[in-house]
């Protein structure tokens, strides 16, 4: 079988086994049995995944899951216990200087001097790519135009936080890494940078994204792998792991009755649950509409029987026992 | 290169927008050198105590406030910086970029040289104009001298940057540092008239030896060898403990 070498669109100058990995499976990272262990407390227990050239990956999962220390461990900023991990063919700690050249980071709480100015930022990361880079594009789009000559120090948390992703991107990376990207933005500004960040994917530059808001992963994210004390506990997209992992449909109404023990008769109907005046049934299928057909039988009318459709919350929950917001 | 420059570039404005460090680095050596210069004048002693060496107290304290120059940048202005750094992940966001340590390590050092050469000229323009004191004798040595003597200050400061857990304890051990130096190290009061106790705390700091090895070529005496070694010997173990304890975060 002859096997037709499709041009890449990448210079030369990335390492060899990087194109044959994108061709042979379409992956730009590789992460094998990665571990990280500290002070006998694994933070990473054998995690192995794949990202896919030009898609946006999300890493999903409580404080103290492992999120962070894998993608530092992919950046080459922190060594790892053992494991096998390929960013654009590189070995992230064995290849660093030439890793970093091509990809993009955004980390958690850094910071900048408090006197450099946003330019000045822009113009110093942009050196540190591999080819010289027009930032002023960026510098519009992201919304700091006219804060061009502000020093770090006097920009708003957003302002910052906006320049850092700016940053993250200045290099022109193949590969980017976004660690908690909208902490401290506002509502449209977090919208605006899910737009952005689609536009950047839509480019071809492949999105490595930590977060633990679950609207910006259902939002954003091509495939997420929610990570759970160090291990991977799933990686799909974020509709089949709403569909494999919280098929159940969620009916609620509110009724000052109390003999409602019958519903557990009902066809379709798995449990039921009282707070108060309301009540959660959980089941599947058509259970909306024969949980309400008995209601009437029984003479309860509620003015707010609803069904809610199952959310990536409801998956998280499942699979880490935890609400995020705790 | 390309990236050093622009680092190094940044770095020399972050330090000149730094309102602390531009005190100690240019405006605290030029009050001494006025009050001392105000106070003893520029005429060698003739009591035959041979205090200042022999020579006029301008023309001995101008070396030395250049050392001092040096010192405010390695020990006070330094540690300050690399300590935010850390502490405000700063490092890291470079360590994340391809900038390595040698970026880092380099640009301070091209900073530490722009500044100190600046801080010397202004020194002794006004050490001139003010108490018309004598221009430097031997500059084959001198130059040198103060190559030394900024690698060494330097060094220091990047040493103490990477050991120091945080701004505070910085700042603290900087100054602290920086004070001792100033008094006891040869800045201060001629070391002639100091008692011995005072005399064996100074010749424990390394400005000690700065100022020697600055000193003796600016004054016509020539190069000290031993205090060139002992400089070097400095430099080298603090780089060599930088290397060993540096970390990015």
């Amino acid at each position: 079988m002859e096997c037709k070498k499709s041009p890449s669109i990448f210079d030369n100058s990335l390492s060899p086994s990087y194109d044959l990995m994108v061709m042979l499976n379409g992956s730009v990272i590789e992460v094998s049995n990665l571990r990280k262990t500290y002070k006998s407390i694994a933070a990473i227990d054998d995690v192995s995944f794949q990202v896919r050239e030009g898609e946006i990956f999300g890493l999903l999962g409580p404080n103290g899951a492992g999120k962070t220390t894998t993608v530092e461990c992919l950046q080459g900023l922190r060594h790892r216990d053992s494991g096998i991990i390929k960013v654009l063919g590189f070995d992230p700690e064995a290849d660093a200087s030439s890793l970093k050249k091509l990809i993009g980071s955004q980390l958690q709480e850094s910071a900048l001097p408090d006197r450099i100015k946003v330019w000045e930022a822009l113009d110093l990361f942009a050196s540190t790519g591999k080819i010289a880079v027009d930032w002023s594009a960026l510098i519009e789009q992201w919304g700091l135009k006219e804060k061009r000559n502000a020093a770090f120090g006097t920009l708003s948390g957003g302002q910052r936080q906006r320049l850092l992703i700016a940053l993250a991107l200045v290099n022109n990376p193949k590969v980017v890494f976004l660690d908690e990207m909208t902490t401290g933005l506002d509502p449209a500004a977090r919208r605006v940078t899910w737009d952005l960040i689609k536009a950047i994917r839509d480019r071809g530059t492949t999105v490595i994204l930590v977060t633990h808001f679950m609207d910006e992963a259902e939002n954003l994210c091509d495939r997420i792998a929610i990570m759970n004390n160090g291990k991977l506990a799933a990686l799909d997209t974020p509709q089949n792991l709403i569909n494999i992992h919280a098929n159940q449909i969620k009916v609620i109404f509110s009724t000052e009755r109390t003999d409602i023990d019958w519903l557990k008769t009902v066809p379709h109907v798995h449990t039921f649950s009282r707070n108060g005046r309301q009540v959660a049934v959980e089941g599947d299928g058509p259970v909306l509409a024969l949980v309400a057909s008995e209601l009437v039988k029984h003479g309860i009318v509620p003015l707010d029987l609803r069904k809610e459709q199952p959310s990536l919350e409801d998956v998280f929950l499942k699979i880490t026992g935890r609400s995020v917001v705790e | 290169m390309k990236s050093l420059l622009k680092l190094t570039w940044v770095e020399l404005k972050l330090f000149f927008r730094e309102p602390l460090t531009l005190v100690f680095s240019f405006a605290l050596p030029v009050v001494f050198l006025l009050v001392m210069g105000g106070v003893f004048g520029n005429k060698p002693d003739t009591t035959g105590m041979h205090i200042y060496r022999g020579v006029g107290a301008v023309n001995y304290y101008n070396p030395a406030y250049i050392a001092l120059v040096l010192a405010s940048i390695g020990i006070v202005a330094m540690p300050v910086h690399l300590t935010a750094y850390r502490e405000r992940r700063v490092l890291k966001r470079f360590h994340a970029s391809s900038l390595s340590v040698w970026h880092i390590v380099g640009s301070q050092v091209l900073v530490s040289f722009f500044i100190a050469v600046l801080g010397s000229i202004l020194l002794t323009i006004v050490s001139m104009l003010v108490y018309h004191s004598e221009a430097p004798k031997m500059w084959g040595y001198l130059i040198p001298a103060f190559i030394l003597g900024t690698l060494c200050f330097t060094s220091l400061g990047v040493m103490l940057g990477a050991i120091l857990p945080n701004t505070r304890a910085a700042q603290g051990v900087g100054l602290m540092l920086f004070f001792v130096m100033m008094i006891l190290g040869g800045a201060g009061p001629p070391p002639e008239v100091m008692g011995t106790v005072m005399r064996d705390v100074g010749k424990a700091t390394p400005i000690w030896y700065v100022i020697e090895l600055l000193q003796d070529p600016w004054l016509g005496f020539g190069w000290q060898v031993i205090a060139s070694l002992i400089v070097g010997g400095i430099t080298l173990v603090a780089t060599a403990i930088t290397v060993k304890f540096f970390k990015w975060d």
